[in-house]
């Protein structure tokens, strides 16, 4: 039986890191949107390592910020050390990454959810969804209370059907402890949806008395610490933990190999696919058998826990063999393990099932978000919330839909990547996955989206124009300095040669001299009297700009030539086997994937230059008719 | 859209070839590339006009020809075109695509006219299915040629590169994107050594480019010198049967005779010219112009001079109209006493080579020569050779590339921006491959970096 329990605008099954931005999303944009959770106190969890951003992921976060998301307010309100990295290797790859309490992370975003107009946040499992004629019509959940809906975002994350495995022992579960979610994947089957099983792992937990921290390397944060939001006031944010790092050992590989019999990997009894980046430490000591020691990080779960993580360590080993192990490495010779290590098998869907958008290509108003995408991460899955949520909204309004671009982000990226090309393990973002890296630095995220999120509605006017005067601030100084003459003088030229750089036989442009790698903009100050005050973002930008100048212009060149494919639009309904001249192989592929544009179709593998010409011209014909 | 070039004619030998070049730069990269006689300025020129001039690589002149404007939309294209006719050798015809390359246009791609004359309606629609077959029978034919690219030697090599670059990237990758993981950090000094070997590899590829063509096609050669000093008999002796008219009488030939002969593993086509000698027979004449015009395009000029006799003004002038770095002295008449001074032809050529033509001797001198001039020695034919323009743009893309790479990191670039570079340089040899780079370059971390929480 079931019963009416009211309607609303747009459901989202799950509220993780991709519910969260998904719903905030649809419900800031005026969309009535509920969001179901198996369990309340599960909201914006972090089952595996206590941290946002990295490598590429910081972007992401950066990019989510700019648009007007939560995830990176919430954790600069919620970090407990704060790194950028890869400084020194090139402001494109420079990416934050923070540690955060896990819980009063949790405890912020329930809190922002509970808070948020046109929000309602629900506790119960969504067990089937309801279509009529190709459309989303209803949620239904297993107590059998029936949802009328316009859209749902299906977000379960490792929910749907999870299955844990720990040695020999496997049950069914959700992360954490928390319960599966059962039914819904029968019900998506019978839609006509394809599922697949995708696995992951958790490194185990362990009490901060068992460690002896004198024996590792300490971790620290940086001195001055880049906030995530640009809406985050720099001053006064602190590091106040350290992480460590220590590394297994011959012993450790020892134990792990002559234990991998019990290993459920090893036995076959998962049939999930793995992530490739994020294997076992009894995947790496196979793979990499001549390695003879891998690195651990050894990093806090919260201010108000003892739990530790332990980075680079996870394994489905059986508890005894990972406590046997564990102990082999040094600092942890007394370990005390809290929650054990394991690996979780989960279904997702095939994302090549997908529009750019999100929404399912077969079920209207149905979206896909985050690892039921096939991706991994809580950044990865925050940035498909809020694409899915903005889609769904703008949707139901009637509105067009908003299609990030691989040129605008590495959102856009993300989801071009998943929907073009598919993927055949868990989806993990870097910063090689981007053609255009140079321009979509994480300095610059809000010039490229800020605008996009004004427009669509959830970013104010206020800090629209705040922006609007940043960049004309940056463009005033850059076109300030690319005018001024700088005459040599031998102070200057003692400044250049004790830089490692030429000495100047003839008077420059500032420009120039701020375009040499080896000189500093905030140091050439000194040769400068008439520079304005800025602020550190400004300078960072006016800086960058003019160094990266030649790389930056050639990109955009690419970009403008690709934007005239991305602007083709191919029609949804093309029967692409029917278009003379194809190769079979290639309509296949499209005729699965159903492009958007002529951009998308050009980087789908098995798509040739000539089918891509064959389309454009087919397209043109078929205007004309 | 971007401006593009093809050789328009078919590609082989014929009196006259054109090559076009269509796009909003069209007249850009012809200004780059032709000189007009009259000085003229090319992008003044007006649809549907010529000019005779010259046609350049930098400033290497390739070869007189005849350039022709269409201004948009008054061409076949319905774009800016600009079409020269050269003289229709394949290497001549080849060079000027190939500069036009240099100077901002990309290779058209199969049926690229065509289509664009579709798109730009100057085509209607019922010719359309027309165009769609033209594309498609061409992309066929491409696949399979990439296919059967794939097999050979050329594939390999340039597959070895393009691993090596990978290598590289995927370095940078593995420690760009974990940089708290135990991953060797990537020294300037490795890229810049890595870099360099790449370049000389990729440079060898190209060298062996010409060198390939030529091996296919034959290298055009011209006999000259002045009357009588024995080309004919070096020409005869050379094709093996007497198709020259030999006497001894001086200027008794006087039109390019053509025959392709083998000369162990290399093909000549040669062309015997009349003797070059100021002259005021008429039709003797006509005889040396063509001989003139044969020298100018030819690859290979082999220059005789009588070695019984002294180098007089009539072999300077000679001297004087050949393009010496693809020239051969043959010092001819090695059978009787030796008068001329070897040290003056020394000052002006790297091969001189002694021989009898007449009593066929020396010849296999000649061919070790022109082995040595064209680099076809044993290692070339056990080496990998590009094929077509196509590849050759590709590679040319990937040494500018990583020769902005290696001058980035010299002059102390951030690494982000050098793997841009080197990523560009990638890219275009997996255009040869058909592989996407991006994902390349995430399935060499996966398999080679132990990297992951």
């Amino acid at each position: 039986m079931t019963y009416n329990m009211g309607e609303y605008d747009v459901a989202v099954i799950g509220a993780g890191h991709a519910g969260v931005e998904a719903a905030l999303a649809s419900a800031r944009l005026g969309c009535r949107t509920i969001m179901f959770t198996i369990s309340l106190d599960q909201i914006a969890n972090m089952p595996c390592n206590p941290s946002i951003g990295g490598t590429a992921k910081g972007h992401l976060v950066r990019e989510i910020d700019a648009l007007g998301g939560e995830m990176g307010k919430a954790a600069d309100k919620c970090f407990i050390q704060s790194r950028m990295l890869n400084r020194g290797k090139g402001a494109a790859v420079h990416s934050l990454r923070v540690q955060a309490d896990r819980v009063k992370y949790h405890d912020y975003m329930k809190n922002i959810c509970e808070k948020q107009d046109n929000l309602y946040v629900k506790q119960a499992e969504i067990s089937e969804i309801v279509t009529e004629n190709g459309q989303i019509v209803a949620v239904i959940t297993s107590l059998g209370a029936e949802y009328s809906v316009k859209a749902a975002i299906i977000a379960t994350g490792t929910y749907l059907k999870g299955k844990i495995h720990i040695g020999e022992a496997s049950y069914e579960s959700g992360p954490d402890s928390a319960l599966p979610s059962i039914g819904l994947s029968a019900s998506l089957a019978d839609n006509g949806i394809e599922l697949r099983r995708f696995k992951t792992g958790t490194p185990c937990r362990v009490h901060r008395r068992s460690i002896d921290f004198d024996k590792m390397e300490i971790q620290n944060g940086d001195d001055e610490i880049v906030p995530f939001s640009f809406e985050t006031n720099s001053d006064n944010l602190n590091n106040v933990v350290s992480c460590y790092v220590t590394y297994t050992n011959s012993k450790t590989h020892e134990v792990i190999l002559a234990n991998l019999d019990r290993s459920p990997l090893y036995s076959g009894r998962i049939e999930g696919v793995g992530p490739r980046y994020c294997p076992s430490i009894e995947d790496k000591i196979v793979r990499f058998s001549d390695k003879p020691r891998h690195q651990l990080f050894v990093e806090p779960m919260g201010l108000t826990t003892e739990e530790f993580y332990l980075q680079g360590m996870s394994s489905s080993l059986p508890e005894d063999v990972q406590l046997q192990f564990l102990r082999t490495i040094e600092g942890l010779e007394n370990v005390e393990i809290m929650r054990p290590a394991y690996a979780i098998e989960y279904d997702c869907c095939d994302p090549t099932q997908l529009f750019p958008t999100l929404e399912f290509k077969r079920i209207s108003g149905l979206y896909g978000a985050g690892q039921f995408n096939g991706s991994s991460g809580y950044e990865e899955a925050a940035a498909q919330g809020i694409v899915a949520g903005i889609n769904a909204a703008l949707k139901i309004m009637g509105k067009e839909p908003l299609i990030f671009e691989r040129s605008n982000s590495y959102i856009g990226t993300l989801v071009d990547d998943l929907v073009t090309k598919g993927c055949s393990d868990p989806y993990r973002m870097m910063t090689s996955r981007s053609e255009y890296r140079l321009i979509l630095r994480q300095d610059n995220a809000d010039q490229r989206l800020t605008p996009i999120g004004h427009k669509i509605g959830l970013i104010s006017d206020e800090r629209y124009e705040a922006l609007i005067r940043k960049i004309k601030l940056v463009n005033s100084e850059i076109s300030r300095i690319s005018s001024l003459n700088i005459a040599p003088s031998d102070q200057l030229n003692d400044f250049l040669v004790s830089n490692g750089t030429a000495p100047l036989k003839t008077g420059c442009k500032m420009a120039d001299l701020v375009k040499r790698p080896q000189l500093k903009y905030a140091e050439l100050a000194q040769f400068d009297p008439e520079r304005p005050i800025l602020s550190r973002e400004i300078c960072e930008e006016v800086e960058l700009e003019i160094k990266y100048q030649g790389y930056i212009s050639k990109q955009l060149e690419q970009i403008d030539q690709m934007h005239r494919l991305e602007n083709k639009k191919l029609p949804v309904d093309a029967e692409y086997s029917k278009i003379k001249g194809i190769r079979l192989e290639a309509a296949e592929k499209l005729d699965k994937i159903k492009p958007v544009s002529l951009g998308q179709a050009s980087r789908i593998s098995g798509v040739s230059p000539a089918d891509i010409s064959m389309l454009s011209v087919w397209l043109r014909q078929r205007e004309e008719k | 859209m971007s401006t593009i070039a093809a050789i328009s004619t078919p590609n082989t030998p014929g009196g006259i070839a054109v090559i076009r070049i269509s796009g909003e730069n069209a007249l850009d990269v012809a200004e780059k590339i032709f000189i007009p006689a009259g000085g003229k300025n090319v992008s003044e020129m007006k649809g549907y006009t010529c000019a005779y001039g010259c046609a350049y690589d930098e400033k290497e002149r390739l070869d007189d020809c005849i350039l022709t404007i269409f201004r948009a939309p008054h061409s076949y294209t319905g774009e800016d075109t600009a079409e020269i006719s050269c003289h229709g050798g394949l290497y001549v015809t080849k060079r000027i695509l190939r500069a036009a390359l240099k100077n901002g246009a990309v290779n058209a791609q199969s049926g690229e006219f065509t289509k664009r004359a579709f798109l730009n309606g100057k085509i209607d629609l019922t010719q359309a299915e027309a165009v769609m077959d033209i594309i498609s029978a061409k992309g066929e034919k491409e696949l399979r040629i990439a296919e059967n690219l794939r097999e050979g030697a050329t594939y390999k090599k340039v597959k070895g590169i393009s691993d090596d670059l990978m290598n590289m990237l995927g370095s940078l990758a593995a420690w760009t994107d974990y940089p708290d993981e135990d991953i060797p950090e990537v020294e300037p000094g490795y890229l810049l050594a890595n870099l360099e070997a790449v370049r000389v590899r990729l440079e060898s590829l190209i060298k062996n480019y010409d060198s390939g063509r030529l091996l296919r096609s034959g290298i055009s050669t011209v006999i000259v010198g002045r009357p009588n000093v024995g080309k004919s008999t070096l020409f005869n002796c050379l094709s093996g049967c007497e198709r020259s008219i030999v006497t001894d009488i001086a200027g008794t030939t006087r039109d390019a005779v053509e025959e392709t002969v083998k000369l162990g593993d290399i093909t000549l086509r040669l062309i015997d010219t009349a003797g070059i000698r100021q002259t005021f027979d008429k039709i003797e004449k006509i005889g040396v112009s063509i001989a003139e015009q044969a020298i100018s395009s030819a690859e290979l000029v082999i220059a005789v001079f009588d070695g019984n006799k002294d180098i007089s003004e009539d072999d300077i002038n000679i001297i004087n109209k050949i393009n010496l770095i693809n020239s051969i002295a043959v010092i001819n008449k090695s059978d009787l006493e030796t008068i001329i001074d070897r040290g003056i032809l020394e000052k002006y050529f790297k091969h001189i080579v002694y021989l009898s033509a007449k009593e066929n001797n020396g010849i296999d001198k000649l061919k070790e020569e022109i082995e040595d001039i064209f680099m076809l020695n044993e290692k070339f034919f056990q080496d990998a050779t590009v094929a077509n323009e196509r590849q050759k743009k590709c590679i040319d893309v990937c040494i500018d590339n990583v020769n902005k790479a290696i001058h980035a990191i010299e002059n102390g670039e951030m690494l982000d921006a050098v793997n841009v570079l080197i990523d560009y340089a990638e890219q275009s040899l997996l255009e040869l491959t058909g592989e996407k780079i991006t994902d390349a370059i995430v399935n060499e971390v996966f398999s080679r970096f132990c990297v992951g929480k």
